[in-house]
């Protein structure tokens, strides 16, 4: 049972309750996505695995994440013109 | 599921109990989910041609992988945060 729905048979019963499980599921969010992301990047910089994480890997890793984001910002944004684009065109017929 | 506890009637002890309950199956989940991938990155890295035991070379391998491994998790999880905190920002 997810976190969520466990959260939202408790709505309004015990607001100190709701309000923990509230921050536990962002909590669990963020983590989701830095597993993911350190999946996939850890696939795509890491070498043979060292004594410590070298500056190349690291840069590496920080790119990786912050283009990752980039994508998935560029791909909501462009979404969100063709979507304009669709409804001010059924406007204009 | 087990019937939900009627909380409205919840004692303070009872929702510390609970919550304590809830933090402890996530730090178990967390824990299961970077033993799982650290072993399959891991083993990936490591173990090229399985032979009849798992030699030194390659223990120290998945040692040396484990920590980096973890290094960079905390790696992505301080960019990512920080880029979150950038973009709630603008």
């Amino acid at each position: 049972m997810s976190l969520d729905s466990f959260a939202g048979q408790l709505a309004g019963a015990d607001p100190q309750l709701q309000q923990f499980l509230q921050i536990e599921t962002q909590k669990q969010r963020f983590q989701g996505l830095v597993h993911g992301l350190t999946d996939q990047c850890w696939d795509i910089c890491m070498e043979k695995p060292s004594s410590r994480l070298d500056s190349k890997t690291e840069h590496c890793i920080s790119n990786c994440v912050d283009r990752f984001i980039d994508t998935s910002n560029f791909v909501v944004n462009r979404l969100e013109k063709t979507q304009q684009f669709a409804s001010s065109s059924e406007l204009d017929d | 599921m087990d019937s939900l506890p009627s909380t409205g009637r919840m004692t303070g002890a009872q929702r510390e109990e609970l919550i304590e309950q809830v933090k402890q199956q996530i730090a178990i989940a967390t824990a299961q989910e970077l033993l799982t991938k650290i072993s399959e990155k891991c083993f990936k890295k490591c173990i090229i041609k399985p032979s009849s035991s798992l030699d030194s070379s390659e223990q120290k391998c998945i040692a040396m992988c484990m920590d980096r491994y973890m290094d960079s998790w905390n790696l992505v999880s301080k960019t990512y945060s920080s880029r979150l905190q950038k973009e709630s920002m603008r």
